[in-house]
């Protein structure tokens, strides 16, 4: 009883915390979604009406929210394979034994996760620029004519794309080298005895042997990737033809630009709901695979 | 406990207490006067503010300076949590928004008993954009509209000694500097993300923008498909280059190459253009009121306003305070330490902005300025207007089809709450 007592009384704090920062507001939100909080809203409650699921069935018949829906699962199925395959390809190059200098290696690699995006957004934009950029004059040199990175509806999301796989891999380069390491030694040996190629040795330790690893880093990239926000915000502010107009940041826009709070707390729970089905599909996917093996 | 700890508390406790008597002393006689402003202006007014203190003894003037592009959010979460200054400096398209919250303080009381605003001597269409349905919030402090920057040389080039006036003139020189300059530069900048330079011809024609006290759009009208239609026409004439902001790395760069010769930009951009332009084009570019369909044609009226929060327990000594900033010699000494223009006409006889040439198509365009929709829900449709514009050029879809979705838009979703409330005679 005692002892239960202290227990109490160790996470209360924490408790509190979570309770007045994450508990409250998210209530708060889901009840903000069932009305018309707006600027009128603000100047007098009066003006606050209960709507129900109004905002809900709005949004989903907005077609800029499909749109919206429809360029992030786009930048999704873009950028979590290309992010996946680069950060392992990142570790799998540092933890070989062939490799030098792995610490300035690991740091270079992992330098972008740190910088601030804004920073690196500007330089990505002289980067992408159509006459004076680098990658332009870089495919110019293999004949490729120039594109219009941040100009194109075609090319504004896959060139988005790039910029954040480059600047978030080492985040997932970090966990799968740690995964690599826990591999045991002793298992590639005994297959490089047996006379297995490395591809072989690849197939049939490293990824059986990161298998738990990528999950975790799958999960983690796509509920972080579906938030997508910052980078649409300050390399092109959904543009051009507001293909680059993400969930969240429509929802930042309802929100903060526009102040219809409640509309926006409406898309914020549509795609935590959406996150939340794909995240579970994801983990239910796995463990029948699991199960089976 | 031991009586030495309690010693020790008991003059920890005194301590305390002499602080808090010493922190409170010279406030009891001292009023707190809170401005916030932002960007340049918020910088320049900690200068003039010197005298006024010394006019008005155990008087001081708090200023917070914040970026603009916070300031918006910043104001909203002020008066929703109840922590608003005594006055600040209010973006002139933002005033409706605030009257309808009821944050601002009516000054109509205020000018008629003022000896120095006067109405008469500010430019009407400045003035008119504090008036919100019939009431008086606020008192322009500078001003700024949107009309043509170009490039003399490459005018004179394609043969042209002057700016264009009106739009035929200037469909010509358009055509004309596209000729001569070829295929990879351009003859105007209107950046696809900016609905400002639209909107600016737009606000020319004589149709309203909103119908019925606001509440619908009008954007089928014939004046705005006039407004559109030569819009669009740079396009697709190749005159414009179909680009945002966002992709060009440097507009005054691009605009000292020759990479366009029109560009629609306020007065801020002056002091960019002189500092940025290399010295041997500074004699090749100057400023010309925005042509309209015949003759120069106006544009919408910006700046800022001071405005004072109905909240405020020091809105007589808040009231002083601008009046101080709004007399003629504040108001010079301003332009000096900003470049902003002046609000008032009188201000203008003022031997630097005589001889600063740059400032003259200001001056004559300020006379013409009109103030933009006063709905609180103004810049998102205006956001709306430029993506219909957007879906046109880059799209290729058609203006009937562009525009009645933007009509549509406009009167069944963004402008849909206020029309409730003003039938039920809520707020407005």
């Amino acid at each position: 009883m005692r002892s239960e007592r202290a227990a109490w009384t160790f996470i209360a704090p924490a408790l509190v915390v979570l309770g007045v920062f994450l508990v409250l507001p998210v209530c708060a939100a889901l009840l903000l979604s069932f009305t018309d909080f707006d600027i009128y809203a603000l100047a007098n409650l009066d003006n606050l009406r209960f709507i129900g699921l109004a905002n809900y069935v709005d949004v989903l018949r907005t077609p800029l929210f499909w749109k919206a829906l429809a360029n992030t699962v786009w930048f999704v199925v873009l950028a979590l394979p290309l992010s996946l395959a680069l950060s392992l390809g990142a570790a799998l190059l540092l933890n070989s034994p062939l490799a030098r200098f792995k610490g300035l290696h690991r740091t270079a690699l992992f330098a972008p996760v740190v910088t601030t995006v804004v920073a690196v957004a500007i330089i990505w934009r002289y980067l992408f620029h159509t006459r004076y950029g680098l990658i332009n004059y870089a495919l110019g040199h293999l004949g490729i004519g120039p594109i219009d990175w941040l100009g194109d509806p075609h090319w504004a999301m896959p060139a988005l794309v790039l910029f954040a796989v480059w600047k978030n891999f080492g985040y997932n380069m970090i966990i799968l080298l740690a995964g690599l390491q826990a591999i045991p030694q002793d298992l590639y040996e005994a297959a490089r005895i047996d006379g297995a190629s490395v591809w072989r040795r690849f197939w049939h330790i490293t990824l059986p042997g990161l298998r738990p690893v990528l999950l975790l880093v799958a999960v983690i990239t796509i509920a972080g990737y579906f938030q997508l926000f910052a980078e649409p915000y300050v390399m092109t502010r959904g543009d051009p033809l507001q293909s680059t107009v993400s969930v969240l940041y429509l929802m930042y826009e309802e929100g903060f630009k526009w102040w219809n709070l409640g509309r926006a707390c409406a898309i914020a729970f549509l795609l935590f709901a959406l996150i939340l089905v794909i995240t579970r599909v994801l983990l239910r996917f796995a463990r029948a695979k699991d199960e089976r093996a | 406990m031991s009586s030495g700890g309690m010693a020790g508390l008991a003059r920890i406790a005194a301590w305390a207490t002499m602080f808090a008597l010493c922190a409170c002393a010279p406030a009891s006689n001292e009023t707190t006067l809170k401005l916030w402003a932002f960007g340049p202006e918020g910088e320049a007014v900690g200068k003039l503010l010197t005298e006024f203190e010394r006019a008005h003894p155990g008087v001081r003037v708090e200023v917070q300076n914040m970026p603009l592009t916070a300031m918006h959010e910043k104001l909203l979460t002020a008066f929703a949590g109840d922590a608003l200054p005594d006055l600040c400096q209010l973006g002139n398209t933002w005033i409706p928004e605030f009257a309808v919250l009821g944050a601002l303080e009516p000054l109509q009381a205020y000018v008629d008993q003022s000896s120095i605003v006067r109405r008469d001597d500010y430019f009407a269409g400045i003035w008119d954009t504090n008036v919100v349905n019939g009431a008086l919030y606020g008192v322009s402090w500078y001003v700024d509209t949107r009309l043509l920057f170009y490039r003399k040389d490459l005018l004179a080039a394609a043969g042209f000694d002057h700016a264009p006036r009106d739009w035929d003139e200037w469909r010509r020189a358009m055509g004309a500097i596209k000729k001569n300059q070829g295929a990879d530069k351009y003859a105007i900048f209107l950046p696809l993300n900016e609905f400002e330079p639209l909107l600016n011809l737009a606000i020319q024609q004589n149709e309203p923008l909103l119908l019925d006290d606001g509440t619908r759009g009008n954007f089928e009208s014939a004046g705005f498909r006039r407004a559109l239609d030569f819009y669009v026409d740079a396009f697709r004439e190749n005159w414009a280059p179909a680009m945002s902001n966002t992709q060009i790395a440097n507009v005054w760069d691009e605009f000292g190459k020759g990479y366009f010769a029109f560009y629609i930009t306020g007065p801020w951009n002056i002091g960019e253009f002189k500092r940025r332009l290399p010295a041997r084009l500074q004699d090749s570019w100057n400023t010309a009121p925005l042509p309209g369909a015949n003759g120069p044609g106006g544009g919408a009226a910006g700046g800022s306003s001071f405005a004072i929060f109905r909240a405020s327990k020091n809105k007589r000594l808040a009231w002083e305070l601008v009046e101080f900033l709004s007399q003629v010699k504040q108001q010079q000494r301003f332009y000096t330490l900003t470049g902003d223009l002046p609000a008032r006409r009188s201000a203008w006889d003022f031997a630097e902005l005589e001889t600063d040439e740059f400032t003259h198509a200001f001056r004559a365009q300020l006379e013409l300025v009109k103030p933009t929709p006063k709905v609180p829900e103004w810049e998102r449709i205006a956001t709306e207007m430029q993506f219909a514009a957007e879906r046109i050029v880059r799209g290729g879809e058609s203006m009937d089809v562009a525009l009645r979705a933007l009509d549509a838009k406009v009167d069944e979703e963004i402008l849909a709450k206020r029309r409730t409330l003003l039938a039920r005679g809520g707020q407005r």
